[in-house]
């Protein structure tokens, strides 16, 4: 199967063996591709002993660590075609991933996006309220994933519209009048966690001021630390959420700047799903292995996208594990997993540097 | 902050000595040898007749007494390493401020109150050492003790080297200052196919301990292994029997399987010298190099990542040491020879030869300083 005989299906059609047949032979492809274009990835593969030449399982596929990208700059077509260049910094602070996107690479993206959010929200375009400030779109120092993620949402909207001014605060008239304004239809939102957490929900429970959506939808993505470490939990965000702002329908998703379009997204179950265009298979940390279900392990993500740069399969520092195949009482097909956070920091045993910054 | 006495006294003052002697025979007593390997070191270090042993070995000069007031910056992740400062400088004759590790470890708790109750005991040496527990963002802290300095013994790697000097200190102030170092082992490969199975199995326990146990991030522990007379029945002789002790007593963190692969990565794309790569599931990486970097201070291992070379002859190591290099664990060589070929050739590195299994033994002779001559003054006649 090629990737436009994919984008033929709707998502979450296909099954984890069916799919399994179609990602090993794009995959495999994929690496073909970047072993060819790619001198640092062709390097790893040589090191590992791969041979790029046969078709090869999708467990059996060498994963290039997320962390790479901050070190390496990792790029399969000329300089002279990168349209887009991705920071990222992460949580680990000071390192920047850099992930370089042609015009092929940024249209596939955008069109399996479009894919997976549809068959959320449906095909026509939502009036589109964005918790978050516009100075991630005007700030260039700011065009970051985060950025990157907000205009890429706002193609499944009309009447975007920021919520937060310039310093974060919620600027609860033009809020109210967004909402008055398309009361009778249905409403997309669109946010990172943790901001909508402590900039929308802390600050509208603060102010004491509610909104009664009557039918709107937010997808939100991001990490889970910060709001893991004052016991906040995705069943309480959703309520909370609910609590300043109506009848919302909450979809949290998972994704890697480093694999953008593909996204994960969370059923109404709450269980995270691979969509036809993305897998994850669960690694033991002691030989990297693959892990069965209902064993934590490293999350290891597959992407069919990754065009430009060698992120097709990648292993992350999260933790997770798979939770089941084909069997979701929400009826999508293929794996669907459940992501514990970041792994445990390295316990330092050595003399490592005492310095630290103020 | 407390007033503290910097008077100085003799080295090896007889109160000094009579201390420690009893403090190490406290701490051999209590159960905690048992629990914290570092802990019972100390105590063995600390012993009467091993200070005594140590006195001889050093053959100091009449005359020689403490500078005065010695101010301690303990690394943040070798919890016992802070003991071993104090008392090289307690041994000197110092009166000491000691700022204690950051992080907290039962092991640096347990010892410590065991050294404030002794004090307690003893007026005079109560009153000249002090142990201090501050953020180490609280710069003005460090400043503060700085400023009173006689000397300074400042562990713990470049950055913070970088930060405490440039903090004023008295012109006289003498710095002792443990830089970033790398470390390497050196095997005759012939010894390790000769070496009889109790001599082999201590290899290999000194191996796992001086590497493993610390997950190669101490500066003593070695990041690249240079055989000598080499043969693949050597390096399969050692390898498979290290491997079997690190799967029996090794735990891999998942963060350090991370690091690891990263790490391999890395030098995949950045490092030429590499001419393959042999692993064994997460436990045992190793990078073999076609020729012996011109950096190799660049290329770190973690957690049993080790870079192998086959030296044609010792002069290609002696061409790369620079002043990074610190340690030399070796097996099967004649470290008396390698000394007078370090000296010869004026290497500018290479502080330490020490059989495998000791390159954590910390001593008074430290990164190639003699530390009770480096903390006292002599007076001359």
């Amino acid at each position: 199967m090629t990737l436009d005989e994919l984008w033929a299906h709707p998502p979450y059609d296909l099954t984890a063996a069916e799919k399994e047949s179609a990602l090993s032979g794009i995959l495999s492809e994929r690496i073909r591709s970047h072993y060819a274009n790619c001198e640092a990835y062709r390097k790893i593969l040589d090191s590992l002993g791969f041979d790029p030449q046969a078709n090869h399982a999708t467990s059996d596929l060498p994963f290039i660590p997320v962390r790479l990208f901050k070190t390496l700059e990792l790029r399969s077509v000329p300089k002279e075609s990168i349209v887009k260049t991705l920071t990222s910094s992460g949580t680990s602070g000071q390192a920047v991933s850099r992930i370089f996107l042609d015009a092929e690479n940024v249209r596939s993206q955008t069109k399996t996006l479009n894919a997976i959010i549809s068959s959320f929200i449906g095909k026509g375009r939502l009036p589109l309220l964005l918790l978050d400030t516009e100075m991630i779109k005007k700030d260039r120092s700011m065009y970051s994933a985060r950025g990157a993620g907000i205009i890429g949402f706002s193609i499944f909207g009309r009447d975007s519209t920021f919520a937060l001014d310039a310093d974060m605060k919620i600027d609860v008239e033009k809020v109210a009048a967004f909402f008055e304004k398309h009361a009778d239809e249905p409403i997309l939102m669109f946010g990172y966690t943790y901001m909508i957490w402590q900039f929308v929900v802390r600050a509208l429970e603060d102010a004491g001021r509610k909104f009664n959506a009557s039918n709107a939808i937010l997808f939100h993505i991001g990490g889970w630390k910060k709001l893991k470490d004052q016991q906040v939990d995705a069943l309480e965000f959703n309520k909370r959420v609910q609590g300043v702002l109506g009848n919302v329908r909450v979809y949290n998703y998972y994704g890697m700047a480093e694999q953008l379009g593909s996204v994960f997204v969370e059923c109404e179950h709450g269980h995270m799903h691979c969509s036809n265009y993305s897998d994850v298979i669960i690694r033991k940390p002691s030989d990297f292995s693959p892990a069965p279900i209902g064993e934590k392990g490293l999350i290891e993500l597959l992407s069919v996208l990754p065009t430009s740069y060698p992120g097709h399969v990648l292993l992350t520092e999260d933790e997770g594990e798979i939770l089941g195949i084909d069997d979701c009482p929400c009826g999508r097909k293929g794996k669907y997993f459940k992501i514990h956070g970041r792994i445990k920091a390295a316990e330092v045993r050595g003399c490592s540097d005492t310095f630290e910054k103020k | 902050m407390r007033d503290i006495c910097n008077k100085p006294l003799r080295v090896f003052d007889a109160n000094v000595v009579e201390f420690l002697g009893e403090l190490s025979a406290e701490l051999l007593k209590s159960p905690l040898v048992r629990q914290y390997p570092d802990l019972s070191a100390f105590a063995f270090y600390v012993r009467k007749a091993n200070l005594a042993k140590l006195r001889e070995q050093l053959k100091l000069e009449d005359g020689r007494l403490g500078r005065g007031l010695c101010f301690h910056i303990a690394p943040a992740n070798i919890p016992v390493n802070f003991a071993f400062s104090w008392v090289f400088s307690l041994l000197a004759g110092n009166a000491n401020v000691v700022r204690l590790p950051s992080k907290p470890f039962p092991q640096v708790d347990a010892l410590l109150s065991v050294i404030q109750s002794h004090l307690s005991r003893n007026l005079e040496l109560e009153s000249r050492n002090l142990f201090v527990r501050y953020p180490r963002t609280d710069n003005e802290t460090t400043a503060a003790y700085s400023a009173i300095a006689d000397c300074r013994m400042i562990w713990g790697g470049d950055r913070t080297i970088a930060s405490v000097k440039a903090l004023p200190s008295m012109p006289r102030c003498v710095d002792i200052a443990f830089a970033d170092r790398y470390s390497v082992a050196l095997i005759n490969g012939e010894a390790v196919l000769a070496a009889d199975d109790t001599q082999f199995s201590r290899l290999i326990e000194g191996f796992y301990n001086d590497t493993y146990l610390m997950d190669q991030n101490a500066c003593s522990s070695p990041q690249a292994i240079l055989w000598e007379n080499d043969s693949p029945a050597a390096r399969k002789r050692f390898w498979t029997a290290v491997e079997a002790l690190a799967r029996k007593k090794y735990v891999l963190q998942d963060a350090v399987s991370v690091d690891k692969y990263t790490l391999l990565c890395e030098e995949a794309v950045k490092n030429p010298a590499v001419k393959s790569f042999t692993r064994v599931e997460n436990l045992l990486y190793r990078a073999e190099l076609s020729s012996f970097p011109d950096n190799p201070v660049e290329h770190r291992g973690k957690g049993g990542f080790f870079f192998e070379y086959a030296l044609k002859d010792r002069s290609e190591f002696f061409a790369v040491v620079t002043e990074k290099f610190q340690t030399v664990t070796q097996f099967g060589i004649d470290a008396e020879e390698l000394r007078q070929q370090i000296v010869g050739h004026g290497l500018r590195g290479i502080d330490r030869i020490v059989p495998i299994g000791q390159a954590m033994n910390i001593g008074v002779i430290w990164d190639g300083c003699d530390l009770i001559r480096a903390l006292s003054r002599m007076v001359n006649v």
